[in-house]
């Protein structure tokens, strides 16, 4: 049934004439207040057009802020875990934000224009903190969200048809950089950037260019087994590829209530992002004391026996309960049966042997599974054409 | 190595005392100030030809008793007046006197007296329970410290030794405000505006606001923790400054004076030293300000150097004044109708029934002038004739409510609301304007700019529960230590508060050093 009426108070994307036209099953939900769809014809179909040929994934209702002036670079170093300075121009980094306890309100991705010209990507609205954080910056923040269009283009022969589009040399843009071209007199802009973990681009629009451009593609693509994909299949590709996703992995701090439920970039594993060479950044003090005392909890990557995912699942030690599964899925390329789960210390190191309490119904009638699984070191699938330049000819 | 222990920010007189107290402890420290004379809020200035007033606080009625007596200050040359009567000045000359626990005058018969003093044991008893929290750093509430749980152990058997209906009262009384508590209690007006008022003093609060119960029990029980009474400091404010100057630098604190600091530096992620305006660099283990945590946090340091979180809180800390003063130099002895010279060497307040009051405050909320005003004013030439020249005499006045930035300017409106204000006072003391010498209007803006307060507001931020105890100035930056490390807080924004009291001073000097900050 669609979740959706016409005289909706959802918002559409600039490419909803396009979408809607395609989404053969109808299948919608809100991301953020849009109208999206869910799965456009067949969801394993739409997750091997990302595998195997191209999937087009249509990812606007992303919040996009514009950070600008002089104290810019100033800014975003303080706002995020990361080294800023380590960010090119013209490159994009993977980010975390935190609240001075240092617990992450969201993770994102900063594109570095200029010196001090960023556009920051987040799953959440992030307004008022962006606000508040500009006290003491000359800097300017303004919301962009509506002004630019884009669509994850991903997949083996994504570059193929990205060239065809007119994006020359694109084979020799690295993972995480940004190249420039204009389409039908506006600008285009391609980041080798993604969220399934496979060769592929986003490539960012004015918004009325944007049906042409959905147009084009899929025009150029059509030999190239070009296929959109909602978002039950880029779910399965990013558990597959080990990407964490805010309000299902962790919680932004800001919309938690109860205590203890919030969690730090070390409990999420992204301990990496944290980058305590800077004097300053939001959270810091809090960081380092975690780090002294030790975290909560450890964010561990499980490979569980059997192909019945962990969905929900309790994970146990010894007959206890020592933590929870957030995302489970069996991933078809890898061919393995993966769960994220939230461990508490000290279990959950790599090569730690746990059990998931699985359940799962078959025509009604439930059975209940101990699985052994093994805590991995990354995810499974890590194909070579998602690192090399020049990308690969398909 | 760097070139002192500590550096303090601000000689005023928690600034002052901080660093008298370290420097007992052997700890090499600086207080840099960029006004000329020591003291702060407690200074002596000559507004007119050979007059002299106190400038900004003209009474001393908190200063601790352990303060006065450690750091020897009769011995470095205060002298206090005897405690002073307040004497609430009515149209018909039928002068409401409250002095030593009692009312008279004014028609309060022994219904309303009896009301009074039971209202006083009461306070009284709370002042007691606060007492403990005062003379302490402020206890975290969750985080697992034997300290604060043995304070909150203090604070919740002095609760329940209140007895269950003072307890109760003590929860219901404090959210609530002074407006509701007076009409409870009282019913004589004049009795009630009385007590209002120094419920309101140095606030921006009218008696109908929240949290005026609280700032009344910060009044009382800073009145106990002195036990002096009301007094006038003989000499001037300014004598109580250089006391404690002459106090801290006995015990080995060096004072720089005339220069401010421009800003607090920091070295990696830690508070180094400071900046002067001079742009010398001097460096220190910690530095602790005195300034109040606008001043501290947003010009000092700057909310580029710290987390956002805290910068926010800063941001939003509340520190608006509807306090001014007046200050008058006068040929004469001024004639108060019904009052002899005796009586006119108290306290004398104006002050109209509370719901003239809160109309009083109105009009500083939309940056408009208001047409009625109260008063709390002081003769001080009448015991200390070294203020003015022979035979002649300096009245000063506390006046609420003024806005911080009216509308017009202050270039339009101080004129005629200095004028205005006089003629409010010549209601109760005719001929006074054919006295003057010379006058002049101290709004909340002009002690911004002259003793650095930001707001005007001489007790570092709103006295108000949520910017007070556990959470003065702000979540994060409590007990006297900030989330950035290396940087203290010693002045009225830190925990006990605003007014003369010395307490965030003592308690900073002694919190610092029981965390070896200065090992």
């Amino acid at each position: 049934m669609s979740t959706v009426s016409r005289d909706t108070m959802m918002l559409t994307t600039p490419f909803h004439s396009r979408v809607e036209a395609m989404c053969d099953l109808n299948d919608w939900g809100n991301w953020m207040g849009y109208t999206t769809p869910n799965a456009y014809f067949d969801v394993e179909l739409e997750y091997f057009a990302v595998r195997s040929t191209t999937g087009v994934f249509d990812l606007s209702p992303m919040n996009k802020y514009r950070i600008s002036g002089p104290d810019a670079s100033r800014y975003m170093d303080r706002l995020v875990t990361r080294d800023v300075s380590k960010i090119g121009i013209d490159r994009v980094g993977y980010a975390i934000w935190c609240n001075d306890a240092g617990q992450v309100l969201d993770d994102g991705t900063i594109f570095r224009f200029a010196e001090n010209e960023f556009r920051l990507c987040s799953y959440q609205r992030a307004d008022d903190w962006l606000a508040w954080n500009t006290l003491g910056f000359d800097v300017s923040v303004e919301n962009v969200s509506e002004s630019i269009a884009a669509l994850a283009v991903q997949g083996p022969t994504s570059c193929t048809i990205l060239t065809l589009l007119g994006c020359e040399n694109l084979n020799q843009l690295k993972p995480f950089g940004m190249a420039h071209y204009t389409f039908e007199g506006h600008p285009l802009m391609v980041s080798r950037t993604g969220f399934t973990g496979d060769l592929g681009y986003e490539v960012w629009v004015p918004p009325e260019t944007a049906e042409a451009l959905w147009d084009r593609l899929f025009e150029l693509g059509h030999e190239y087994l070009i296929k959109p994909f909602g978002s039950h299949a880029l779910e399965l590709a990013r558990i597959e590829a080990g990407f964490l996703q805010a309000h299902v992995d962790f919680l932004p701090a800001e919309d938690v209530v109860r205590v203890g439920r919030t969690r730090s970039p070390f409990e999420l594993g992204l301990g990496w992002l944290v980058h305590f060479s800077k004097p300053l950044f939001n959270g810091r003090s809090a960081l380092l004391k975690e780090q002294e005392q030790g975290s909560r909890y450890r964010f561990a990557l499980l490979d569980v026996a059997g192909n019945k995912p962990a969905e929900h699942s309790f994970i146990m030690k010894d007959g206890k309960v020592v933590g929870t599964v957030t995302s489970a899925a069996w991933c078809p390329t890898a061919k393995s049966n993966l769960a994220y789960a939230q461990i508490e210390m000290p279990h959950g190191a790599v090569g730690d042997e746990l059990v998931a309490e699985i359940y799962y119904q078959r025509e009604l009638h439930w059975t209940q599974l101990y699985a052994p699984c093994k805590v991995i070191d990354g995810p499974i699938f890590q194909p070579a054409r998602r690192r090399q330049t020049p990308a690969p000819p398909q | 190595m760097t070139d002192y222990d500590a550096i303090v920010v601000g000689a005023g007189h928690n600034g002052l005392i901080c660093a008298a107290y370290l420097a007992k402890a052997q700890h090499k420290v600086l207080v840099v100030d960029g006004r000329s004379v020591p003291g702060g809020c407690a200074s002596t200035r000559e507004f007119a030809d050979g007059f002299s007033v106190s400038d900004c606080a003209q009474w001393l009625s908190q200063l601790d008793r352990n303060v006065m007596s450690d750091l020897k200050l009769a011995d470095m040359g205060l002298s206090l007046s005897d405690a002073k009567a307040t004497i609430s000045l009515q149209a018909d000359a039928d002068h409401l006197i409250l002095a030593d626990g009692t009312a008279s005058g004014a028609g309060v018969d022994d219904e309303d007296l009896a009301a009074y003093r039971g209202f006083r044991h009461m306070m009284t008893r709370f002042a007691n329970v606060l007492k403990t929290l005062y003379q302490g750093r402020p206890p975290k509430l969750v985080e697992k410290n034997w300290t604060d749980r043995l304070t909150l152990l203090k604070l919740g058997l002095g609760l329940k030794m209140l007895g269950k209906n003072h307890m109760q009262d003590l929860m219901r009384l404090a959210l609530i405000n002074i407006y509701d508590v007076m009409n409870e209690h009282f019913k004589h007006p004049a009795l009630k505006s009385a007590i209002a008022m120094d419920a309101v003093t140095g606030t921006n609060m009218g008696p109908r606001s929240p949290n005026t119960v609280y700032s009344y029990l910060h009044r009382i029980t800073g009145e106990h923790l002195s036990g002096t009474g009301t007094t006038q400091v003989m000499g001037g404010m300014g004598v109580l400054g250089d006391a404690l100057a002459e106090s801290a630098k006995a015990a080995g604190a060096e004072i720089k004076l005339g220069v401010a600091v421009k800003s607090i530096e920091k070295t990696g992620d830690k508070v180094s030293g400071v900046e002067l305006e001079d742009g010398s660099h001097i460096t220190s283990k910690i530095v602790i300000s005195s300034a109040d945590p606008t001043t501290t946090f947003k010009t000092l340091l700057g909310y580029h150097q710290m987390e956002a979180g805290m910068a926010k809180r800063a941001e939003l800390y509340r520190n608006r004044s509807g306090t001014a003063k007046i200050h008058l130099a006068l040929r004469a002895l001024p004639s108060f109708t019904g009052l002899t010279t005796k009586q006119l060497s108290q306290r004398l307040i104006i002050v109209p029934p509370m719901d003239e009051m809160e109309k009083a405050l109105n009009p500083i909320k939309y940056r408009e002038i208001s047409d009625r005003h109260l008063f709390d004013i002081s003769v001080p030439t009448i015991e200390d004739s070294s203020l003015a020249p022979e035979g002649q005499h300096v009245l000063t006045a506390l006046v609420h409510y003024v806005p911080f930035d009216p509308k017009e300017g202050w270039d339009e409106a101080r004129g005629p609301l200095l004028e205005r204000l006089i003629g409010e006072l010549e209601v109760y003391a005719p001929g006074l304007s054919s006295l003057l010498i010379a006058s002049e209007l101290v709004t909340p803006s002009d002690f911004e700019h002259s003793h650095k307060v930001t707001g005007g507001n001489w007790h570092h931020g709103e006295l108000s529960i949520d910017q007070a105890l556990m959470m003065r100035p702000f979540p994060g930056s409590t007990q006297y230590a900030t989330a950035v490390d290396g940087l203290f807080l010693c002045g009225a924004g830190a925990h006990p508060g605003g007014g003369l009291l010395g307490l965030p001073g003592r308690n900073a000097a002694r919190e610092i050093i029981k965390r070896g900050a200065l090992a």
